[in-house]
């Protein structure tokens, strides 16, 4: 099963851990873990369920491409890290 | 009294019943954009932005002994198929970006919120922020398309005023998106910009209702026909409950009164404040001066009020939230965007500083 990883800067607003899950896209993956950890989901997806603007998603370090439809696929054992993409200095 | 500070780094409660001090230090190191005592339910509330994470709500049953994370306002699934363009060309997500207004219901609505935000959507709650409804009537309406970002990317609804005569009848602003007023709770709306100008757009745009620039919306609540507003041009009053608008020229200290920020007299609505800057892109205080601007007959004449004030090289401005008359009429308060927080109770007359190194001060409310 996929393991979903959460930056541990959502720690200071939410309680987060890692989680095994079902699914084969990003989104699967995501709705699973957000069904553990309901209150986490607005942190990390926007009003429209697309991620919202300055997080990121790899799927075995490698970034995903679709941000709004979260289709990227995932292998069994992949590793979903939910990171925030860091801006400025 | 108690003075509630939003700032960005965290959310302040003074007690002003004797020596100013504070009392209450509450999420430290957040952005607290936005709070709201209700006296109806004794529940407070703050509005945090996290930016990254987005924007969320924080309840308080026990004056902020504890607080629990409600819901925030929620947009809707937009319509499938190409994305809603702003009026300025640009896509317009149906998304949560910011908090921009909480206001509670009527003295019988016990329960009742409202919330305005950006990217200008109006929301309700009848059980104490726990869910949220978007207003439609409003978001559908066809002039809602027309709305501008001003400062923000985004239009945003900043101001909310609740008619103490009958709540149903509801008064917001836009930025900008000009002034709105319902009679049946939010069912339907129709503009009330009649007056407004806008200098900034096209000729023949200039008074159109629905892209004005209107920095804060304010009613007395004793004298609930007169009401004040701050735009990016000037200063408006109505004397007709908002149906008609009339520019107040020569506003010292700079003649053009830009600013953010208005606070009306709940009792006399003749009376406002104001927290002038130099308009419109350089945004400080006139010759490095703090200064409040007041009138006491309906803007006939101004006072610049000064005493207890910076005046010598201050850079301080005061956003839309970030000044307070108390029910009393004569305790305000306002803050800036370097920290500084100043309280007067007489009016205005004369200003005691309370702090110069908070963080930058989003909001002020004066309770009790």
């Amino acid at each position: 099963m996929p393991l979903v990883r959460f930056t541990a800067n959502l720690a200071v607003h939410c309680a987060v851990r890692d989680l095994r899950v079902g699914g084969t896209t990003v989104r699967e993956a995501l709705d699973d873990a957000f069904a553990m950890l309901p209150q986490v989901r607005s942190y990390v997806l926007d009003d429209q369920g697309s991620l919202r603007k300055h997080m990121a998603v790899f799927i075995d370090a490698e970034q995903i491409r679709d941000r709004a439809g979260l289709s990227d696929r995932l292998a069994a054992d992949s590793a979903v890290d939910i990171i925030q993409a860091l801006s400025g200095g | 009294m108690q003075l509630h500070v939003a700032t960005r780094k965290g959310f302040f409660v003074y007690d002003l019943d004797g020596p100013p001090r504070i009392s209450g230090r509450h999420f430290l190191g957040q952005n607290v954009s936005l709070s709201l005592a209700d006296g109806r339910s004794g529940n407070w509330f703050a509005a945090l932005d996290h930016g990254h994470f987005g924007a969320k709500l924080h309840r308080s049953a026990d004056r902020g002994a504890s607080w629990q994370e409600i819901a925030v306002p929620v947009y809707p699934k937009q319509p499938e198929g190409a994305p809603e363009m702003g009026a300025d060309g640009r896509p317009l997500a149906w998304d949560l970006k910011r908090i921009w207004s909480l206001e509670i219901g009527g003295p019988a609505e016990v329960g009742r919120l409202w919330c305005g935000t950006i990217p200008g959507g109006l929301f309700r709650s009848d059980d104490h922020g726990a869910s949220w409804q978007l207003v439609e009537a409003l978001w559908n309406h066809p002039g809602r398309r027309q709305w501008l970002g001003g400062g923000a990317d985004h239009p945003g609804l900043h101001s909310i005023c609740i008619d103490p005569r009958d709540p149903r009848t509801i008064r917001i602003a836009v930025s900008c998106g000009g002034v709105w007023r319902s009679d049946d709770a939010g069912a339907s709306w129709r503009n009330t910009s009649k007056g407004l100008f806008a200098v900034f757009m096209p000729p023949e745009r200039r008074e159109d209702p629905n892209i004005q620039d209107v920095h804060r919306l304010v009613q007395s609540r004793g004298q609930p026909d007169r009401l004040w507003l701050q735009h990016h041009n000037g200063v408006f009053r109505s004397t007709d409950g908002g149906e008609t608008w009339q520019h107040c020229p020569d506003v010292p200290p700079s003649g053009i009164g830009f600013g953010f920020a208005v606070a009306v007299h709940p009792a006399d609505g003749d009376t406002a404040w104001l927290v002038p800057a130099v308009k419109d892109v350089s945004r400080i205080p006139v010759d490095g001066k703090v200064v409040v601007s007041r009138t006491r007959d309906g803007s006939a004449t101004w006072e610049i009020l000064h005493r207890g004030l910076p005046q010598v090289d201050a850079y301080d401005l005061t956003w839309r939230h970030a000044l307070d008359v108390s029910t009393d009429g004569r305790t305000l308060a306002f803050g800036s965007t370097t920290g500084s927080l100043w309280l007067s109770r007489d009016g205005g007359e004369t200003w005691s500083e309370l702090n110069a190194h908070l963080p930058p001060v989003h909001a002020v409310s004066l309770i009790g």
